[in-house]
Parts: structure tokens; C-alpha cells; sequence
């Protein structure tokens, strides 16, 4: 096991070095911006997979944290002028608190009525910032533009510095998805997500554990939303606490591998592309061709590749009896 | 304001049994085959549009229209399975609900190419701009409103009747129950599986012509119904349509009571946040076990 761990260790880096080197091997702006949300939605997934790989809890509301993390670091500088990095943390900190706050209430459900509860939280996520006046409600916010540098958060035409700053964010989410699942706490979580009364049995306490999978999820989330709202400079409601940004999280994850530190990183560098080129050339009329095509993709690679990209590939998790297909099974 | 209540409950109820009859034809899906199905709202617009289409090509009014509603998204109903849930009804794990995630995102996209994002309103139909006064004028009912209440009750009961006492609706009971018992049995649950996404459709369909008349027709005009009749499954309790029944008057009231004491715009933000309040008290749904 030792060394089947040292191997996948070294693939990981391998990996990760080459996604970092990509962007400086082409100038197509298109190009790199592809390259920038595969990094966003590849850490997003990590953050997830936390909970729902790791923990087994399925949530269709990590919407709620990606949108406090987008309107913390906006609000900071258009409200205060302080550096959206400010605004980051801040963001960060009230997604962790705001997790920490719901955990209790939400984890007191079971599957289903579990992932309801995630979808009815960032609705109402949705709702309250729809209506909140402080940040402009519906109308949303635009972000003003700022001289370009590391401080503002701003570098306007370049892609470069957005890529690596997302890149650290995305290695980030993966050293803690790796450090989450190698851990004794990661293996409370799997225990748990076979069988919360077996794992309560032998002195595991469910609540606590999945509680802090929650809220370090929440925190890593958020950090893409303040990123997401300094990358595009504008945002509303209807954007970043959207469902189906949540159900995006959870199609990518699950496309790739639920549960396996590979899962997020296949499933974007599959969907990302297929969902920006489908747009660069049949998006701007404005009619959803590109959308259109977008969701039939999504029939049908669900339809023909239910079993993740990974359970294709033939790889497994050295931690995961079983592997991928099992893991759905038992997450639903 | 209290002499206001009859009124709230009364519009709370009508709005309620709308509810209702969407969340039962998803709580037939749910309990039958077991997915989350989120195109289930985007059935309802493309009824929607189905039945403004009758009016706007053919003068047919809505109530007029509503059993070719029910039959057309029936075959919808019934085509989605066919094409796409089928491969994907028995997978373990989400692929069936992510299957439903891109055709939500397909039927959407669809409506806006093919009818523009614009909003579509029905503004001469039978019911359109009557009221009803009911005790002396004491209470006041849009027509509409009234008629979609009531026939989305009775096509509720109608579904319950059906599950209850046919062949097909027991076939449907038997497979919810154990599907692998009811396949020993006979039961061919290929075409029950077929035949409830059709069901499921119908209600939808029913909804959406009594919708059509007092609703925007645009392609997310269904989506706010899916998400609703998502929560009132849950807080029923799966596949329990009873529960969904009930569930759905208990939405309508918050809707139409909560809307009026904290504001309009809040009102959808009280209906999830009611559902997370009850599951503390009832984590199952409230008639689940």
C-alpha cells in the first residue's frame, strides 16, 4: 500500500507540474482562459469532494459558500477599498462559520433529505442576497477597476498572474483533499460514509467529524468564489449561488471520479472545455445554442460513462476498497 | 390586518394544490425508480409553452387545451425515459440525476432558441381578469387562481384514484415497494418506469395549462416549481404521495401567509427554510418513516 501511495504521489506531481507549465506554452488568450477555470473547477471539486467523496454527504449547495467567498472580496473593495485579498478572508472565514453554524441542523438528515437541505440553504443564500440592499441585490455588482497589481487583485488583460494565483488555490484544495484522505480523520469520514452506526459503535463521534469536513470544504470553496469575482470583475445572486454552479461542482467530480483526488481533475479537464469551446464558437447570438449542446453532452456522457471517467481508466484509490463504482453506490 | 387571514389562507390553499400536483408527479418518479429528477420543472414550461402555443395558433383556450396539455407532456414524459433515463435508471450512485441536470440545462436552452428569452402572457382566456366573491364579498378570489386550484385538486385525487385502484397504478405501487418482488410477480417495471415518467408528465402538463393563464411563460418559468416541488417531496417524505399532498397546501399557506408578514421577496427564502425547521422535528419528512 505504501508503495502504490508513493506512485500515485509522484503521478499527482507530475500532474500538477505539467498543469502549471500549460499556460506558458501558449499566447491564445482563449486558450489560457480555459486553463484558468479547468484550475478553478478542478480545486472546486477537491473542495467537495471532501465532503461528499470523503464523507459520503452529497451537497447541492456549495453554491452558498463560492457566493460568499465572490461578494466578500467584491464588497471589500467597491464598499471599502480594501484589498479584495481582505475581502478573501473575510470571505473565507464567514463560508467556514456559516458552515459551521448550518452543520448542525443540516447533518441531523440522512441522504437525501441531506442533499435537499444543501439545496433549500443555498437557495435561501440566493434569496437573502436577492433582496439585500447593502450589496445592490438583483442588480448585482461591478466590480471597479483598479490599477493592475498583485494587491488589487486586478491585472486586466493578462492571464498569467489570474492562472497562478487560482493554480495555488487549486494545489491548495488538492493538498487538503490528499492530507484529508491519508489522515486518521479521513478515515473517520470513510468509515462513516460505510456506516455511520457501525463507525459511531467504535467510539467515532459522526457529528464532529463531519462537521469539520464541512467547514474546511466551505473555507477552500470560498477562496474560488473571491477569485471567480476578481477574474470576471462583475457578479449577482443569480450567478454565484446559483444551483446549477452547484450541480456543476457535483457533475465534474462525479464524471471524473467520486471520491478519488483524480476525480475533479479529469471530470474539469473533460467538461471545462467541452462547455468553453461549445461558447467561444456558438455562444454570443445569445439563442443557448452552445448551452444546448452543453446539456446533451451531459446526457450523454452520463448515459454512457456512468461509471466515471476513472472507473475507465481501471484506476482505484489505494485507500478505497472498492473503488469508484462503489463509492457512487454508497454516496447516493 | 388579521381580517386579512381568510384571504391569505384561502389564496395560500389554491396556490398550495398547484403545488401539490407538481410535487406528486415527482414523488411518483422519486418513489418508483428512485431519482431526483431536476428536469421535472423544465417539464412543466415546455407544457406551458405547449398550451400558449394551442391558444396563440389555434384560439384553443387553456381550459380547453389542458387534456391535449396533459396528453403532450405525458409523451414527453414518456420520450425523456425512453431516450434517456433508461440507460441510466438502474446506475448506483447520481448519473441518473445528472443525466436530469443536462436536460434541464437542454429543454432551457431549447425554449430560449426556439421561443427567445421574452416573457409570453395569455391575457384572453375564459378566466382572465374575473374574481369571485364568495360571503358577501369577504373574501375575494382571482378566477384563475380559483380554477387552477381546483382543478389541480382534482387532478390530484384523479392521480390518487388511478394509483389506487388500477391495474397500472398497483403495478406502480408494487415496484415503489420492492421492484425485484414486483419483477417475480409479473410486473413488467420497464413499462411501469416508462409509464410513470409519463404520469409524472400529465400532472405537470394539467399544472401548466392552469398555470398558463395567469403565469409568465419564459424558459425558467418552470424552474422555481422544480426546486419547490423538490423541497415538498422531501418534506413529505420520499416517494409517500400523500405526503406530498399534504406538504404542498403546507408550502402554499407559507408562501401566501409568511409572503404577506416579511415581504414578497422573501417568500421563497421562508419555504426552504420552513423545510429545514420541520426535518428537525420529523428528519424523515413529516408522513415518512
Amino acid at each position: 500500500m505504501d508503495n502504490r501511495w508513493k506512485r500515485q504521489r509522484n503521478l499527482l506531481w507530475a500532474a500538477v507540474v505539467a498543469i502549471g507549465v500549460l499556460p506558458l506554452l501558449t499566447r491564445n488568450v482563449n486558450l489560457q482562459h480555459v486553463l484558468i477555470l479547468f484550475v478553478m473547477y478542478a480545486g472546486l471539486g477537491e473542495a467537495w469532494n471532501i465532503v461528499t467523496g470523503l464523507a459520503g454527504q452529497t451537497s447541492f449547495g456549495h453554491s452558498a459558500f463560492f457566493g460568499i467567498g465572490a461578494y466578500a472580496a467584491a464588497v471589500a473593495y467597491w464598499k471599502y477599498g480594501a484589498s479584495p485579498w481582505i475581502g478573501m478572508a473575510v470571505g473565507s472565514f464567514a463560508a467556514a462559520a456559516l458552515a459551521f453554524v448550518i452543520s448542525y441542523p443540516v447533518f441531523r438528515l440522512e441522504g437525501k433529505y441531506f442533499s435537499i437541505a444543501t439545496l433549500a440553504f443555498g437557495e435561501i443564500m440566493m434569496q437573502l442576497f436577492k433582496s439585500w440592499d447593502y450589496v445592490d441585490g438583483a442588480t448585482g455588482i461591478i466590480i471597479p477597476v483598479a490599477p493592475a497589481s498583485l494587491v488589487n487583485f486586478q491585472f486586466h488583460g493578462e492571464k498569467i498572474p489570474y492562472f497562478y494565483i487560482v493554480f495555488a488555490m487549486f494545489i491548495l484544495a488538492l493538498a487538503a483533499f490528499v492530507a484529508v484522505e491519508r489522515s486518521r480523520f479521513g478515515m473517520y469520514l470513510k468509515a462513516i460514509k460505510n456506516n455511520q452506526d457501525a463507525a459511531m459503535s467504535l467510539g467515532i463521534n459522526p457529528a464532529k467529524y463531519k462537521l469539520l469536513a464541512m467547514v474546511s470544504s466551505a473555507a477552500l470553496t470560498a477562496l474560488f468564489g473571491s477569485f471567480y469575482a476578481q477574474y470576471i470583475l462583475y457578479i449577482d445572486p443569480f450567478m454565484v449561488f446559483s444551483l446549477d454552479l452547484s450541480l456543476k461542482i457535483v457533475l465534474l467530480t462525479v464524471l471524473g471520479g467520486l471520491g478519488s483526488v483524480w476525480g475533479p481533475i479529469l471530470g474539469a479537464a473533460l467538461l471545462i472545455p467541452l462547455s468553453e469551446y461549445t461558447r467561444i464558437a456558438l455562444g454570443g447570438t445569445g439563442k443557448g445554442i452552445d448551452l444546448m449542446v452543453f446539456g446533451l453532452l451531459i446526457m450523454i456522457v452520463t448515459s454512457f460513462q456512468p461509471k466515471g471517467i476513472i472507473g475507465l481508466l481501471g484506476k482505484r484509490q489505494p485507500n478505497l476498497k472498492g473503488g469508484a463504482s462503489k463509492d457512487a453506490s454508497t454516496a447516493a | 390586518m388579521l381580517f386579512l387571514l381568510p384571504q391569505m389562507v384561502a389564496s395560500g390553499l389554491m396556490l398550495g394544490f398547484v403545488y401539490a400536483l407538481v410535487a406528486v408527479g415527482l414523488s411518483l418518479i422519486w418513489g418508483v425508480m428512485d431519482i431526483i429528477n431536476f428536469a421535472y420543472g423544465e417539464f412543466l414550461m415546455l407544457g406551458m409553452y405547449s398550451t400558449f402555443w394551442f391558444f396563440t395558433l389555434f384560439r384553443m383556450d387553456p381550459l380547453l387545451s389542458l387534456p391535449i396539455q396533459a396528453m403532450v407532456v405525458f409523451m414527453i414524459g414518456f420520450l425523456v425515459y425512453k431516450l434517456l433515463i433508461k440507460r441510466v435508471v438502474d446506475v448506483p450512485g447520481l448519473s441518473a440525476l445528472l443525466a436530469t441536470f443536462g436536460l434541464r440545462i437542454f429543454f432551457r436552452n431549447l425554449a430560449q432558441f426556439l421561443w427567445t428569452p421574452n416573457y409570453r402572457f395569455i391575457n384572453e382566456s375564459f378566466v382572465a381578469d374575473k374574481r369571485v366573491f364568495l360571503f358577501d364579498g369577504a373574501l375575494i378570489l382571482g378566477m384563475p387562481q380559483l380554477v387552477a386550484g381546483i382543478g389541480s385538486i382534482l387532478m390530484t385525487l384523479a392521480v390518487f384514484y388511478f394509483v389506487q385502484r388500477t391495474r397500472m397504478g398497483r403495478a406502480i405501487q408494487a415496484t415503489s415497494m420492492d421492484k425485484e418482488a414486483a419483477r417475480l410477480m409479473g410486473i413488467d417495471t420497464e413499462k411501469v418506469y416508462s409509464f410513470t415518467f409519463g404520469l409524472a408528465g400529465a400532472c405537470v402538463g394539467v399544472a401548466a395549462a392552469l398555470l398558463a393563464s395567469f403565469y409568465p411563460i419564459y424558459p425558467e418559468s418552470g424552474s422555481i416549481f422544480g426546486l419547490i416541488a423538490l423541497v415538498i417531496v422531501a418534506l413529505g417524505g420520499f416517494g409517500n404521495i400523500r405526503g406530498a399532498l399534504y406538504s404542498g397546501v403546507i408550502i402554499g399557506l407559507t408562501e401566501s401567509i409568511g409572503g404577506f408578514f416579511l415581504g414578497a421577496e422573501f417568500k421563497y427564502a421562508l419555504i426552504f427554510l420552513i423545510y429545514l425547521i420541520v426535518m428537525q422535528v420529523r428528519p424523515k419528512g413529516l408522513f415518512g418513516w
